[in-house]
């Protein structure tokens, strides 16, 4: 089965791949992780994405364009990345989770991939 | 005196969670025994915890919790049988009630939970559920947290755990410790379980779960009950030292600043010195009665390792044959994989690097990767360390081997 990972990470967890004395533990807990799951051969993709203070959010009301700064909404938490892995069951997806850096600094969704609806 | 100063009384609801937390496994045991029904038996301390978190509110806390809780599940389980019962069966729902009034400490176990336990280890029952009985109905651990222990499913789990209590409810299953001739077999079971319940609490290393800081101290407690009420069986005495081995380091594991810290690197003066007696009298006393086995060659493992780092003799090589016995009593995957250790660390690299490749199905399994990054290291091979050390980091779920892992010994200097 296919299930998404969606990483979410406290802005502490997140600065510290900014932070000169964190930033090598950091980037090598994530690049370890990440390593894993690809030689393991469960990964299918994956990305990590810039911060939440880049984000800007577009919504359509009545036909006009609402374009907000910042992510749709301000957590504790924010969406940090996501990886599409495929694995037998939830249970195998959980271990892959819980192996995530941010999983004791935030937390990991998971999440099955919809199957093609049906055709006809 | 530290003894004289009495805590605070605590809110109810706060003194019925302690009393969950710390009798819960002893509670259900007592009402069990009565009514030889598992199932009924937590529904009914089910229903007399939801009683205390009603009446404690109202009318305060009693003086002694856990009678209380007592008195109230058996009473409900009493209704529940009562309620059940045939007209033919009022007899025995009447010597249930009488046997209430019973002196709770005058069972002829020291403990109804060692009871219960052999009850979960009976041939009757399922082997896969043996185990996982125990767990749940002595130790009072939740059906998800033994599935990830076990590795299968909640739902697998739940099952296998509610047709291992129909059939002991249905099959008449007596809450006694076996005959001699019988004990041996299902002690087996019994001793299994004990330590399953430990190493699911060991492998929190940095301590943070509260509820299974409590698991090992369970272990600990089942481990020396079973020990002194089977003082004949030398596998008892074995498992009770290596808990006790393990216990002792406890304090060790954990640097100043949180870090995780190998054996080989811990302060053996922060070690638990009684724990460590512990471990070396039950180790004697088990040598004395001439019947070798797993839990024995593991504690003898441990006492070498013990050994090693407070005389800081090396004692590689009686390791490695010791790892050699153990492969024969229990050739499980960790064993192998801590043997190839021993063997490397005693020398043969070569024949350890062999050992490790020789293995399958360990793509994903995190001791392996771990043993391949220092046998690696021990044959010289940096490179290689980094890289099974990375692979290792990244298959490890707990922060503090994480960080070992990745910023140890391991890590290449800059440019190499």
């Amino acid at each position: 089965m296919q299930y998404v990972l969606l990483y979410h990470e406290t802005a502490e967890e997140r600065a510290k791949g900014h932070d000169p004395e964190a930033a090598g533990a950091y980037w090598g807990g994530w690049m370890a992780y990440m390593g894993a799951m690809s030689q393991a051969g469960v990964m299918q993709g994956g990305n990590g994405l810039d911060g939440p203070e880049t984000a800007t959010t577009l919504r359509i009301e009545n036909g006009t364009r609402h374009v907000v700064d910042g992510p749709f909404a301000d957590t504790k938490e924010a969406f940090g990345g996501y990886a599409v892995i495929e694995v037998p069951d939830l249970d195998t997806a959980l271990e892959w989770a819980a192996r995530a850096p941010c999983a004791v600094a935030g937390s990991v969704e998971i999440r099955p991939v919809m199957p093609p609806p049906p055709v006809g | 005196m530290e003894r004289a100063r009495r805590p605070p009384p605590a809110p109810p609801s706060a003194a019925a969670e302690q009393a969950a937390r710390a009798s819960y496994g002893r509670l259900l045991a007592l009402v069990s025994a009565r009514t030889r029904d598992i199932a009924a038996a937590e529904d009914a301390l089910a229903e007399a915890f939801a009683a205390a978190l009603a009446q404690w509110g109202e009318q305060g806390v009693p003086a002694n919790p856990e009678g209380w809780l007592l008195t109230v599940a058996r009473r409900a389980a009493g209704h529940q049988s009562a309620r059940a019962a045939t007209a033919s069966r009022v007899g025995d729902v009447l010597a249930l009630l009488a046997e209430e009034r019973e002196d709770v400490s005058a069972s002829p176990f020291g403990d109804e939970r060692l009871a219960l336990l052999f009850v979960c280890a009976h041939p009757a029952i399922d082997p896969d559920a043996q185990a996982p009985l125990m767990l749940q109905t002595v130790l009072g651990l939740d059906a998800a947290r033994i599935a990830a222990a076990f590795l299968v499913s909640g739902a697998t789990m739940g099952q296998r755990l509610v047709r291992a209590k129909r059939k002991i409810r249905d099959a008449g299953i007596a809450f006694v410790v076996p005959d001699v001739e019988e004990a041996p077999q299902r002690l087996a079971a019994v001793l299994s379980a004990i330590y399953a319940a430990y190493g699911t609490a060991w492998d929190d290393t940095l301590g943070a779960d509260a509820r299974l800081a409590g698991l090992r101290g369970e272990a600990l407690f089942l481990a020396r009950l079973t020990a002194e009420l089977m003082p004949e069986q030398a596998e008892a005495m074995g498992l009770l030292s290596l808990i006790c081995h393990c216990e002792a380091r406890q304090p060790a594991r954990r640097g100043a600043d949180g870090a995780f810290v190998p054996l080989h690197a811990q302060d053996p003066q922060m070690w638990s010195r009684e724990l460590v007696l512990e471990a070396e009298g039950a180790l004697r006393r088990a040598a004395e009665l001439g019947a070798p086995g797993r839990f024995q060659t593991e504690a003898a493992i441990q006492s070498l390792h013990a050994h090693q780092r407070m005389t800081g003799e090396r004692f590689t090589a009686p390791l490695a044959r010791l790892y050699d016995v153990l492969a024969g009593f229990a050739p499980t995957t960790g064993v192998m994989v801590a043997r190839a250790v021993a063997h490397a660390e005693n020398g043969a690299w070569a024949a350890a690097l062999g050992q490790l490749r020789a293995m399958e199905g360990t793509a994903s399994y995190q001791p392996w990767w771990a043993a391949l990054a220092r046998v690696s290291w021990l044959a010289g091979d940096a490179q290689g360390a980094a890289d099974a050390a990375a692979r290792a980091a990244g298959l490890s779920a707990d922060p503090a081997i994480r960080a070992f892992l990745l910023g140890g010994g391991y890590r290449l200097q800059a440019g190499g």
